[in-house]
């Protein structure tokens, strides 16, 4: 912008209509300043942190079925510790990759909203405490589902040592840590910050332990021994729910929640 | 004075788009590794620069971990333990907790070391300066470094007097938390555990054997055991004891292991002394405390 061309014979004129000149000029700046932050204030309303509280009492339910043969699964051979042995004594373990209940429902499926939610459902974070126990040289849960930076909790309730050991991909931005937890050891408690389906885990210590962090953004739910789940909190709308099975991998459904009425979505996986 | 106004709003927007895109910032950067040459670390009074390196690491180190950092160099394939991949940003030998990364110093020294009992040899013959850049290139590899802070140090205190007793305690306290498992009785690396260890790649990897070795893969200090077991070596089985074992346990424990290694210590000489024999305490290892 070219400079004014100061005159120096009438220097009165000149300061008053600076100083109209400057008056102006800070009521357009404010007027680019209230466009720039309300702008701010658009992008920080449809950024994800927001936090609006909405009733969100609706339900997604279903049941997960395994149709075919359930595949055999193998025994744990558990002799490198006399103590697993010793809690197997009347119940031999097996492996739990795929665990069948009556009527064909498979159990340790997670199932979550995979699109269809918005805002403040999705950055919700539970405040219940998930807990993974090492319990008779066994996961329990097999398959532990949680919110992104949902506080979760890996205890133990036996008398041998072991080693928890979660593998997420680092690169993803969840990051591997190893802890050992001989008995009586205080829980530890932690969180995962990213979406992650599936996190393995295993214990060194006793290579037949195996399970699994499943950790997705908003409501959730793990079928039951009868393959049933409910996902609670869901606010009406439509959405895309996905099942996760450790061995049968995805399946999605397209669900409606209305006001006062559940969704409903089945799932059936195929057995190889 | 409308284009001034106009020009003001056009940096105030650019302003609020540039604040929206930082938002995502770690994601952009995952794959452009070139942005990332900038890379820095700090040791000590050292400087070191990513690009500088550039020539050092085609030199030393592409051959075993390869053009990308991603261990796959072309002597990978004969390699036993594997060579590092540095893109996941996972080292064994940190003095921070579990899951967190190194600090730049962590990484200067495991290049000064060398791995021991791997093809890693001690990088010591480069300047001081050679090796603090290649520190910063070899952290470039990873966009954890620009995502996250390395992590909190782990506290060693300071090492108290060798006794009888604490050798014992630290005898007992390998029995409590079951080194044994993977580690052997007598600590040879021949636990019930120690056949079907794997490292974070589903590799077979070894425990440590205390009778046949000198020197971790982390240090020969009384400190550098210490940080071993209670940081853990991330990547392998072995993992961080911090939140079970305390510190004075910790220093017994240090004084028993040295019982078992090979050279001459004073730990050695006082069990000599008192007649330990390496093993299982009086007690069974499994069986609950008697009255």
């Amino acid at each position: 912008m070219p400079l004014q061309p100061r005159l120096r014979s009438n220097n009165v004129v000149i300061e008053r209509s600076e100083e109209e000149r400057e008056k102006k000029m800070r009521v357009r700046y404010q007027v680019a300043g209230m466009f720039s932050i309300l702008l701010l204030l658009a992008i920080g309303l449809l950024s994800p942190t927001s936090s609006v509280s909405a009733a969100a009492d609706g339900k997604i339910t279903g049941t997960v079925k395994l149709d075919g043969a359930a595949p055999h699964m193998k025994g744990i051979d558990m002799s490198k510790d006399p103590y697993c042995v010793k809690q197997h004594e009347n119940n031999p373990a097996h492996l739990e990759n795929v665990v069948v209940g009556a009527g064909g429902g498979l159990e340790n499926v997670v199932l979550y909203i995979s699109e269809g939610l918005s805002g403040p459902e999705a950055s919700q974070v539970p405040t219940q405490v998930p807990v993974f126990d090492q319990k008779n040289c066994m996961y329990t849960p097999h398959v532990l589902a949680m919110d992104v930076n949902q506080k979760f909790k890996v205890v133990t309730s036996d008398q041998t040592t072991h080693n928890i050991h979660p593998l997420p991909n680092p690169l993803a931005g969840n990051i591997p840590w190893n802890k050992s937890q001989p008995p009586g050891a205080p829980p530890i408690e932690t969180s995962w910050k990213t979406e992650e389906v599936a996190i393995p885990v295993k214990c060194n210590i006793h290579p037949w332990m195996h399970g699994y962090f499943v950790v997705v953004k908003g409501p959730y739910a793990t079928t039951d021994e009868k393959g049933s789940y409910t996902i609670e909190n869901v606010p009406p709308g439509s959405y895309t729910v996905t099942a996760w099975h450790e061995e049968y991998g995805k399946q999605t459904a397209k669900v409606t929640v209305a006001a006062g009425k559940p969704g409903a979505a089945d799932f059936t996986f195929k057995a190889k | 004075m409308r284009r001034m106004i106009f020009n003001g709003s056009l940096v105030l927007t650019a302003v609020a788009v540039v604040a929206f895109c930082s938002f995502s910032w770690a994601q952009m950067t995952e794959f452009d590794e070139n942005q990332r040459l900038g890379m820095e670390s700090h040791i000590g009074k050292l400087t070191g620069h990513a690009a500088a390196a550039a020539g050092s690491y085609r030199r030393y180190c592409v051959g075993c971990h390869g053009v990308l950092g991603d261990g796959e160099g072309e002597n990978a394939q004969w390699l036993d333990p594997k060579p590092r991949n540095f893109t996941l940003g996972i080292f064994k030998c940190r003095s921070t907790t579990t899951g967190t990364l190194p600090l730049d110093s962590d990484l200067y020294d495991t290049i000064g070391r060398g791995l021991d009992s791997s093809n890693m040899p001690s990088w010591n013959p480069l300047s001081a300066q050679q090796r603090a850049d290649l520190v910063a290139y070899v952290k470039h590899f990873s966009a954890r470094w620009v995502s996250e802070k390395p992590g909190t140090p782990i506290e060693i205190p300071p090492k108290p007097e060798v006794t009888a007793e604490r050798i014992k305690a630290g005898q007992a306290v390998f029995q409590k938390v079951e080194c044994w498992k993977c580690h052997g009785e007598t600590g040879r690396g021949n636990g019930p555990s120690a056949a079907t260890l794997t490292d974070d790649q589903n590799r077979p990897i070894q425990p440590f054997n205390f009778h046949d070795n000198n020197r971790f893969k982390c240090g020969t200090s009384d400190e550098d055991l210490y940080r071993i077991f209670m940081t853990g070596l991330d990547g392998t089985p072995m993992p961080s004891w911090s939140d079970n074992i305390k510190p004075d346990e910790a220093w017994d424990l240090v004084f028993y292991l040295r019982t078992l290694q090979p050279m001459k210590s004073k730990e050695k000489e006082i069990a000599r002394q008192i007649g330990l024999k390496p093993g299982a305490t009086s007690a069974a290892p499994a069986a609950p405390a008697q009255q």
